[in-house]
């Protein structure tokens, strides 16, 4: 089981501006693990979109077995054996498991069949998940599960995986794996895009590394120290987040028995949150996508009106002070969805700098606009957080997702807040920029404000917070030192019980 | 084939051109419906849109545009506001109708005394009155969830059953021999909306539409008002996000639209209109719509679409009295202009790409 399932060679795509892919060549082996490694906007996207019969390539050409490989569309790559598991899930969140399924196949089998099989396949490969339940009641690890599956049904020879693991627990990242080491066994071969240096040096066998479209290097994960795949990736050396011992200061925001109601039909309600953050410090908190994560940001910044004494500043209530009120008195948010939550995709950096920061930077006086301060400001967030953009008067929307992340966190860094909250502050981020806004996150909590970082990234959160919670179905917790927390004790906290144990074969 | 691309960022030129474009389009459109009436469509459209300005009778129909053209821009401009917060203000005759009732009626009220206090007396009225039937929407809207569309367009027809009523009973003229509809205002100095300048067709509602782009285009373009009336219409959830209190958004857009049309019906009636009457109302409220649209939602080209489209009113009766085109062609017509704007407006966002079928 050592013959080539897939070369690649001289790959090429253009879009008007960007080369996405030049002339990437690669091989992927039956039955082994290939770990697609870039930056984003390293082209890896683009890359397995045209493996997928996605998107067509200007040249180069794919052999699959042996035979010219050159899929139109993804239906005829599914023909040849080619599946692909999306980043982003696409399930109907009102059908159950076995009906989702049956939408993705050419010839659905009757349901009953199907359920039967779905059971089968998820046996065999030691992913549990029952077919008659609702989508919009599984977590994101079981619904990936119904992605896997439904690929697997297909009986594929390549799986491709994006990102697979952003959205779950440590345990069940942990079945996900021995799942992926049970395929390969078989002569399944994987192949496995994601940031996550340490996972990748675990499961995979070979990586190809992506930097601006080109194939800058290939190495053997087990081999290779994270660090030196890191840099191969960026194309330089960049300096880890350093921490320096802080003093702790008073309590800053006190979160008191925070109970919410669910907004949506699948949104989750927060069940008596209590915690609290003192000056100076970082607190982490992590926990599955879709348990109160958005909800519990809402509360926060004063989207989503509370009980008055639930939140605290300094002591003083403001659960019913809407988020301008919060903003004067120090405590600023940056929610996780950047396009149409956190800047309004159609204006201008500069405008977006006055949707927050109106107030706290003097953007405005007696109601009216300071367009030359509010130019200024924006020029500032650019600079500091090295923004990718042509200048502030470009659109929200043209800027990629890292570099208006960071534009985000900036704009909300810079206005020195006493209090920030951020939601998934690196997400779809770069290294070297993750990196630039974690130390900005530690630098703004050594100068004294307290930090809240909802993240999913256990890495982030361990690297950066002082103490650590989790937020299960809208409960949060207890909040422990990070000090000496083992991964196998955080799983535990992020409630990874449900659905954790690995069907027996 | 063709295909149509996503601009990274919406074409400032094409924000422009497209309006420019819709209007040639309509010309062009409309010339094959006047050809297809059996009319001589260059004759048609020359009528329409020349004759008006640079005709035989010019002297007589240009001071018309501007009367035409101010109650169009008034409207305009205050539903513009709420267009761009995605506040749906479709009732803009009912609330012109209720303003012009209300000034009237506080005109007639003190009918015959002369002061100088009449008239703002009056212009506060209708804005009053247009604000009150604008604020129904806005309440129903904020108390029971309700669209404030179907609302909106519902008192239109309420308040048109009203002016009927006051036409032909409370505000009927005691002196005008059983006939229906008000005094004349023409005859009563201190509640007339007199042209100001003779001859021009300058009245206050010219006066008050002015003022209406001026303050539109600062709030709009310096205010934090207007900026976030455009971040909720553009991003609701960042607009909840920045703090902006939508049901304050709601009464505000609402509010001051119906305040507009409401002006805008009190200038008509005391001025070029001169009495309640059952058949005061010509659609003006309607058409503003167009007009917002067509202006882009922007103080200044509301001002120019205001115009075109007193235009196509003006050279629409020309061309009715002189060629004989029915009345219903005219607000084809109009309706023509909307709907090719809303079509080519792809290419503000969009870029049109041709491209061969890829070979499989």
């Amino acid at each position: 089981m050592t013959g080539d399932l897939l070369t690649v060679s001289g790959l090429t795509k253009a879009y008007p501006g960007v080369v996405a892919n030049d002339a990437v060549s690669f091989v992927i082996r039956e039955g082994e693990v290939h770990a697609l490694l870039g930056e984003n906007g390293a082209g890896k996207s683009t890359l397995v979109k045209m493996i997928y019969g996605l998107v067509k390539p200007d040249s180069g050409v794919m052999t699959l077995r042996g035979a010219p490989y050159a899929p139109p569309d993804p239906h005829r790559a599914r023909t040849s054996g080619v599946a692909m598991v999306f980043q982003h899930f696409s399930l109907f969140e009102a059908m159950n498991v076995a009906e989702n399924v049956a939408l993705g196949m050419e010839n659905p089998p009757p349901l009953r069949d199907l359920a039967a099989r779905i059971r089968d396949v998820s046996e065999t490969y030691g992913l549990p998940l029952d077919p008659h339940r609702i989508v919009g009641d599984l977590s994101a690890g079981e619904r990936q599960r119904v992605e896997i599956i439904r690929c697997l049904l297909q009986s594929p020879r390549l799986l491709i995986m994006d990102e697979p693991t952003s959205v779950l627990t440590p345990q069940e990242v942990g079945i996900l794996f021995q799942t992926l080491r049970k395929l390969t066994a078989e002569g399944v071969a994987i192949l496995y895009i994601s940031h996550k240096l340490e996972e990748i040096r675990a499961l995979c066998d070979h990586a190809t590394i992506l930097r601006q479209g080109r194939n800058v290097g290939t190495c053997v994960p087990r081999d290779t120290p994270a660090r030196a795949m890191a840099e191969m990736m960026v194309g330089s050396a960049f300096a880890a987040p350093a921490r320096t011992d802080r003093e702790m200061g008073a309590v800053a925001l006190e979160v008191a028995d925070l109970s919410v109601a669910a907004t949506g039909q699948f949104g989750t309600s927060l069940r008596a949150v209590t915690f609290a953050v003192r000056a100076g410090e970082v607190l982490g908190i992590g926990g599955v996508a879709g348990n109160g994560q958005d909800e519990l940001l809402a509360a926060l910044s004063g989207e989503m009106p509370v009980a008055a004494g639930a939140v605290r500043l300094w002591g003083e209530p403001i659960g019913q002070m809407g988020p301008a009120a919060r903003r004067v008195l120090g405590l600023l948010t940056a929610p996780e969805e950047r396009l149409g939550h956190a800047a309004a995709p159609d204006m201008s950096l500069t405008e977006n700098a006055i949707l927050t920061a109106a107030a706290r930077e003097h953007l405005m006086h007696r109601g009216f606009l300071r367009w030359g301060a509010a130019e200024a400001f924006t020029r500032r967030i650019i600079s500091a957080f090295d923004v990718r953009t042509p200048g502030p008067s470009t659109a929200a929307r043209a800027l990629s997702g890292g570099n208006l992340q960071k534009f985000v966190i900036g704009r909300e860094v810079l206005q020195r807040p006493e209090v920030l909250v951020v939601n998934q502050p690196t997400w779809g981020v770069d290294a070297a920029a993750a990196a630039a806004i974690r130390q900005a996150l530690l630098d703004l909590a050594a100068g004294g404000a307290a930090v809240i970082c909802i993240s999913q990234d256990l890495d982030e959160l361990m690297e950066i917070s002082d103490r650590f919670g989790a937020l299960n179905e809208g409960r949060l917790s207890e909040i422990q030192s990070t000090h000496g927390l083992s991964v196998e004790a955080v799983g535990l906290m992020m409630g990874g019980a449900h659905g954790m144990e690995v069907a027996h074969v | 084939m063709l295909k149509l691309e996503k601009r990274p960022q919406p074409s400032r030129l094409w924000t422009w051109v497209t309006p420019i474009l819709a209007v040639v389009i309509t010309m062009l459109a409309g010339g094959a419906l006047f050809a297809a009436l059996g009319q001589d469509p260059v004759e048609a459209i020359s009528t329409i849109f020349w004759q008006p300005l640079f005709g035989e009778f010019a002297f007589y129909y240009r001071p018309q545009l501007l009367i035409k053209g101010a109650p169009l821009v008034l409207i305009a401009i205050g539903l513009s506001l709420g267009f761009r917060a995605g506040i749906w203000n479709i009732g803009a005759e009912g609330q012109y109708i209720v303003g012009a009732l209300a000034g009237a009626g506080v005109g007639l009220a003190f009918y015959p005394t002369e002061s100088w206090v009449i008239f703002p007396l009056m212009v506060l009225a209708g804005a009053i009155g247009g604000w009150v039937w604008g604020t129904i929407p806005a309440l129903l809207k904020l108390k029971f969830g309700t669209n404030e569309i179907l609302v909106s367009l519902m008192l239109v027809y309420v308040a048109e059953q009203l002016l009927a009523a006051m036409a032909l009973g409370l505000m009927k003229n005691p002196e005008g021999r059983g006939f229906p509809g008000s005094r004349n205002f023409r005859q009563y100095e201190s509640a007339h909306n007199a042209e100001l300048i003779t001859g021009t067709g300058m009245h206050w509602g010219v006066v008050a539409a002015m003022i209406a782009v001026i303050l539109a285009y600062v709030l709009l373009s310096r205010h934090i008002l207007g900026y976030h009336i455009r971040l909720a219409g553009q991003a609701p959830k960042a607009a909840r996000f920045a703090g902006v209190r939508s049901a304050r958004l709601i009464l505000f857009c609402l509010g001051t639209s119906g305040a507009l049309a409401g002006l805008a019906g009190m200038f008509e009636v005391s001025g070029p209109a001169g009495q309640v009457s059952i058949d005061f109302n010509v659609g003006y409220g309607f058409t503003a719509i167009i007009v917002a649209f067509l202006g882009r939602l922007h103080p200044l080209g509301i001002l120019l679409a205001g115009t075109l489209l007193a235009l196509t009113y003006i050279g629409g009766e020309l061309a009715q009295s002189n060629m004989g085109l029915p009345a219903a062609a005219i607000q084809l017509f109009q309706g023509m202009l909307l709907f090719f704007l809303l079509a080519v407006d792809v290419l503000t966002n969009f870029r049109v790409r041709l491209s061969r079928p890829e070979v499989a």
